[in-house]
């Protein structure tokens, strides 16, 4: 199956998101029949199976999203979405800050700035759960975490703070950016679970 | 995670932290209330001092960090990140600021410089910084002292655009150009604009520059905005106009959705509509030498 991903563009790290998926796509021997574009508005969700919510500052990006009337139609979306950083904030069900409309997609809860502040951002080699291939290296900055999550919800990382990476079935959440570095074992990994395979040459 | 293998204040986590900005507007606030409603407007992050840059210009005198206490008060107010400001080679300033906990620091032209040789050794630090800048060399030269952020410098305080135009045209235009040229021209530019090479070899190859570039001073209404992401930036400063316009809660809105649909004029002629007066605007033509901030640094 061709990819047609979306990534939100309403504020945040766009472009290294778009770049992230690029690659991965070419490391999975996809050709440009496979996109990958910015969502601005409701219609552009039409074409895509899978969406990206990038890092960014959530405040903001739930504000937009209310503002653009893309609340309903993220909830609708039938795809899998990738979210990282402020993309996970909104993907919860309960956020510690009452100004996020969060989306409610998957089952847990999620305080924000979870470390603390910019100095407190770091990198880190994490273990993940079934990921092949050694550990990830992880970027967190002013990272959330999801404190609690629901029976339907796989972890696939944490730390003392709370859950930094999980699964809920076509989503995929992370604390950190995946999108800053060059390992796109995550995106191939959420693209393989979504029916979008690596191409065999 | 064990706690002694994790790594702080990389330069990856600063370029990081200035991407996530991208497509935001970062608006200047002297105090809590005026944080809470840039915050509530959608701001990316504020920028804490103690007086905005067209009150300084008035005030005159030495422009330096604010309070600490301003500064905390501000951190305390508001959940999005804070940025605070330091004269130019003023690296104690910016040993304060990085321990009361601000997210970036602003080695600004805005404050009275405290070096009028060398900027603050940005490597030193942990904390992320943004410097200004109004051409390619003084940008890279900010980047390879260690800034994770350029903004162009514009003039702050005077509501004019005109010379935050010129700024991000200097930028663009001589990244366009260098795509035109082979490399041992391009090292040849690169000694004229006082710039390492292998920074211009960067930009060349990206077509933009290793950070990310906002733009800064004088925009004052939301076409300003729009007008600077247009020409490039990747996001905007907005000092004096919102506090110094007769609506900023409604301005601070205003600015934040026209960023966000910079190349639709239909949105920003929504946004626009009775928005009140925008801050009184000065003539940069009319500035004293000693009036304008832009040449501070270079």
């Amino acid at each position: 199956m061709d990819a047609k991903i979306g990534v939100l563009a309403v504020q945040g790290n766009v472009s290294e998101h778009i770049d992230a998926f690029l690659l991965a796509l070419e490391r999975m021997g996809h050709g440009p029949s496979s996109e990958v574009f910015e969502v601005r508005n409701p219609a552009d969700l039409a074409d895509c199976n899978a969406l990206a919510l990038p890092g960014g500052e959530s405040t903001t990006i739930s504000r937009l999203i209310d503002k653009n009337g893309l609340f309903e139609p993220l909830r609708s979306f039938r795809g899998g979405i990738f979210a990282t950083c402020a993309g996970m904030v909104l993907m919860a069900t309960r956020v510690d800050d009452p100004r996020i409309h969060p989306l409610g997609l998957i089952d847990m809860a999620v305080d924000r700035n979870a470390f603390g502040r910019q100095r407190e951002s770091f990198e880190a080699d994490i273990q993940m759960d079934g990921l092949n291939g050694g550990p990830f290296h992880a970027v967190f900055i002013r990272a959330p975490v999801a404190t609690t999550a629901g029976n339907a919800v796989h972890v696939l990382a944490r730390a003392s703070q709370g859950i930094v990476a999980l699964e809920q079935g076509d989503h995929m959440a992370l604390s950190f950016h995946p999108e800053l570095g060059n390992d796109t074992r995550l995106h191939e990994r959420f693209l393989n679970q979504l029916g979008i395979a690596a191409i065999k040459k | 995670m064990k706690l002694e293998e994790l790594r702080f204040g990389t330069e990856l986590l600063k370029r990081g932290f200035a991407s996530m900005q991208k497509g935001g507007v970062i608006m200047d606030v002297v105090n809590a209330e005026q944080a809470k409603i840039a915050e509530d407007a959608g701001a990316v992050a504020v920028m804490s001092l103690e007086r905005v840059p067209s009150d300084i210009r008035k005030m005159g005198g030495v422009a330096r960090m604010a309070d600490p206490e301003k500064v905390i008060e501000i951190i305390e107010a508001v959940s999005i990140p804070v940025m605070g400001k330091v004269r130019i080679g003023h690296f104690v300033e910016a040993q304060v600021l990085e321990v009361l906990g601000v997210d970036m620091i602003d080695e600004s032209e805005v404050l009275t410089p405290a070096d009028e040789q060398y900027h603050i050794d940005k490597k030193q630090f942990k904390v992320p910084f943004v410097c200004g800048a109004r051409d390619l060399g003084e940008a890279l030269r900010r980047i390879n002292e260690g800034a994770a952020m350029i903004r162009t410098k514009g003039e702050a305080g005077t509501g004019n655009v005109v010379e935050a135009v010129r700024h991000m045209r200097n930028i663009m235009g001589e990244i366009r150009m260098l795509r035109g040229l082979d490399k041992q021209e391009m090292t040849d530019y690169a000694r004229e604009i006082e710039a390492p090479a292998e920074l211009v070899f960067e930009c060349a190859e990206r077509g933009r520059l290793p950070v990310v570039n906002f733009s800064a001073g004088g925009i004052a209404t939301p076409s300003d905005a729009a007008l600077m992401m247009q020409l490039g930036a990747d996001g905007v400063f907005v000092g004096s106009g919102i506090f110094k316009s007769s609506s900023p809660e409604r301005m601070a809105k205003a600015i934040v959705e026209a960023v966000n649909h910079f190349d639709d004029a239909n949105v920003i002629a929504k946004v626009s509509n009775g928005l009140g007066d925008a801050m009184p605007g000065l003539d940069v033509h009319t500035l004293r030498d000693d009036e304008v901030l832009q040449t501070r640094g270079r």
